[in-house]
């Protein structure tokens, strides 16, 4: 999306000098006495007082009542590659319109877009864009999705939802990139709104998750075991961090754990990490350790393990479980090739896992 | 922007270890109303026992110099309930200008200029006059500070504006992290204050604390303890509003948050309340202040001298 069609879609954003646009009562809370509120939406359950936010800084408790300050106030836009999410499975070749607001519900030490996901919204600048002009703008992109990324969107749920049933009317699908901490009751709600989530699993231990996420493993898997039942299109993506969640064991009880509870055909994307943030004292992944991680799922009997930000890597195609070869080439977020007919595999008709058309 | 503290700005700034025997000094003063005498004489009082000096403004030539630009951090968080009092920073802005700080040299600050308004100070950029400013005037600077596990970006009005500030916090009970008083209202000066109240704010309390240019610049706490607050808190709840009529000065943040403290604990005693410890919000960052790796003041009450005036 260029700059310019950004602006005009967001065309009264600048004088937005009210929030009040941006302004909706949140879903998902419980009054308490004194004016306090307890916050449902993710498991760290906030009681914020009044005139007090939550953890993810764009909820707030006014006179009893709970906002969303982020309804609509988006601070990044841009047409991807539906691979840069990356989901692989889903729409190959397409690209989605990727939207984001500020805050996030946890603090990973890793985190590339800090800028947006640790800051407040009035912290940023940000743009006026309601749902319906999100879909408007997928559509006149020719966008086959619209995605909710960057940041976090379980902490614009609101929002969210609001466009993805926008997005449905006008044909355009919608895919989640989140870290899936997450409630089951809004989960539920946001199941029957979407068409795929992926879900960012910072690590295989509650250990990485109370120290460099701020946030904690089970609940996450929980929610991930809950899409699988809802029937969700799932994937999965890894950020190996050197030293710090990069051991074989992790590897190999992440691969069981998806294989027993999520099963076989849950892509698993092993991606590179580079220094960010707070852990600008780590080298990036080598990548021999990103091929051992490769190695283990495989050898583990998951169907679709890939390695991410490598640009060239053959770990980026997918590849039919059953004949084993490439049914999908790619070479970074670019699709070189596709080997499929109707979800097929173009040479042996095993059926590859995956939402390829319509 | 390099948030860490040199060994010579450490040594420098935040003055000699305190020497083996040596009490650390939280001046209590009483007699502090809404009247503006008696309001002037306990500030005065405080001020001349906490430096041992005969008069007020001897005393505040010991905390800034003529020429620097003076920032006072208030709280703002309760509205008029149980704010910083305007009377009190009004009475403050005196006395700096008696010392020779010009009132275009003097910067009251908090989060928003919402939280000012709310408070009953008036936002002003005027540059010939005393300022009043929000952090959404300056915004924050774009590189992280960090310590420990605080990473956050520093308001530009401690960054850029203020050479000095003076921490004016309320006395307050904290329904997450226990208390609010010096250590705590420091997180008015960073950007993502709302990722530091998990784990009852233990160590994030004491990190943000330990942000360069917080540790550099704050020389002086001067908490609003006119009317306190033991339950309930930071929003303003009256009915667990008590008039405790004074001031509480020190320069060591840690020692006054342990008085501070040990004040509502007390009153909540007096009104059959729990302790913050069986609440499960002690504000265990105090200890954590004042411990190893950090020694920004004095936590054990045996050695912190209270003085009452």
């Amino acid at each position: 999306m260029q700059r310019r069609d950004f602006l005009l879609s967001a065309a009264s954003g600048a004088a937005a000098a009210s929030d009040a646009r941006y302004t909706r009562e949140a879903k998902f809370y419980d009054k308490l006495p004194h004016k306090k509120i307890k916050c449902k939406l993710c498991p760290r359950e906030c009681v914020i007082d009044d005139r007090e936010r939550g953890y993810c800084g764009v909820r707030e408790n006014r006179g009893g009542v709970y906002y969303t300050l982020v309804h609509s106030r988006v601070v990044a836009a841009h047409v991807d590659p539906i691979e840069k999410k990356p989901f692989f499975h889903f729409h190959p070749g397409s690209t989605a319109f990727s939207i984001a607001t500020a805050g996030c519900n946890v603090n990973c030490k890793m985190c590339q877009n800090w800028d947006i996901s640790q800051v407040r919204p009035e912290q940023v600048t940000s743009n006026y864009l309601p749902p319906e002009g999100a879909a408007e703008v997928a559509a006149r992109y020719h966008c086959a999705s619209i995605a909710y990324t960057y940041s976090e969107p379980v902490i614009f749920f609101e929002y969210m939802i609001d466009t993805a049933e926008r997005a449905h009317a006008a044909g355009i699908k919608s895919a989640v990139v989140t870290g899936g901490y997450i409630q089951p009751e809004p989960l539920k709600l946001l199941c029957g709104k979407v068409d795929a989530i992926k879900v960012d699993l910072k690590a295989y231990s509650e250990k990485f998750y109370r120290e460099t996420v701020n946030g904690e493993l089970k609940p996450v898997l929980n929610a991930l075991v809950e899409m699988r039942k809802l029937g969700m299109w799932t994937e999965i993506v890894y950020l190996v961090v050197p030293t710090l969640n990069d051991g074989e064991q992790e590897f190999r009880g992440l691969a069981r754990w998806v294989r027993t509870y999520l099963g076989t055909d849950v892509p698993l994307h092993f991606s590179r990490f580079h220094p960010e943030y707070l852990l600008k004292n780590l080298p990036p992944t080598p990548l021999s350790t990103l091929e051992r991680a490769h190695s283990i799922a495989a050898a583990e009997g998951l169907h679709y393990v890939y390695i991410g930000n490598v640009p060239g890597h053959p770990a980026e195609n997918t590849y039919c479980p059953k004949c084993r070869r490439a049914v999908v080439e790619r070479t970074g977020f670019a699709v070189r090739a596709t080997h499929l007919k109707k979800g097929n595999c173009e040479y042996c008709r095993q059926p590859i896992a995956g939402v390829w058309e319509g | 922007m390099d948030a860490r503290l040199s060994r010579r700005e450490a040594l420098g700034v935040l003055g000699a270890p305190l020497a083996a025997g040596t009490k650390s000094k939280v001046v209590v003063a009483h007699g502090a109303g809404m009247n503006e005498t008696a309001l002037l004489r306990a500030l005065d009082n405080a001020m001349r026992a906490c430096f041992d000096v005969d008069t007020s403004v001897e005393a505040w030539r010991r905390v800034v110099k003529p020429g620097e630009v003076v920032g006072l951090k208030v709280n703002c968080l309760s509205g008029k309930g149980n704010s910083t009092h305007v009377v009190l920073v009004e009475a403050l802005c005196h006395r700096l200008q008696e010392a020779g700080v010009p009132a275009k040299n003097i910067v009251v600050w908090d989060r928003l200029n919402s939280d000012l308004e709310s408070a009953g100070f008036r936002p002003s950029t005027n540059p010939n006059r005393v300022r009043y400013m929000g952090n959404d005037t300056l915004g924050y600077g774009s590189e992280l500070a960090t310590h420990g596990e605080a990473g956050s970006l520093l308001c530009r009005t401690l960054t850029d504006v203020c050479d000095a500030v003076i921490n004016l916090p309320v006395l307050k009970d904290h329904g997450i992290v226990g208390v609010t008083m010096a250590l705590k209202n420091m997180f008015g000066a960073i950007h993502n204050p709302n990722k530091y109240h998990i784990n009852v704010g233990d160590p994030y309390v004491a990190d943000v604390n330990m942000l360069g240019p917080i540790r550099r610049k704050v020389r002086l706490h001067l908490c609003d303890a006119i009317s306190a607050q033991y339950e309930g808190g930071p929003s303003f709840m009256p009915q667990w509003t008590w008039p405790f009529n004074g001031l509480l000065v020190s320069q060591d943040p840690v020692a006054l948050d342990t008085v501070g403290w040990r004040i509502i604990e007390q009153k909540r005693a007096e009104r059959g309340m729990p302790p913050l410890k069986a609440a499960r919000r002690e504000p265990t960052y105090i200890a954590r202040a004042g411990g190893p790796g950090y020694r920004m003041g004095v936590s054990d009450p045996a050695r912190i001298a209270r003085v009452e005036v």
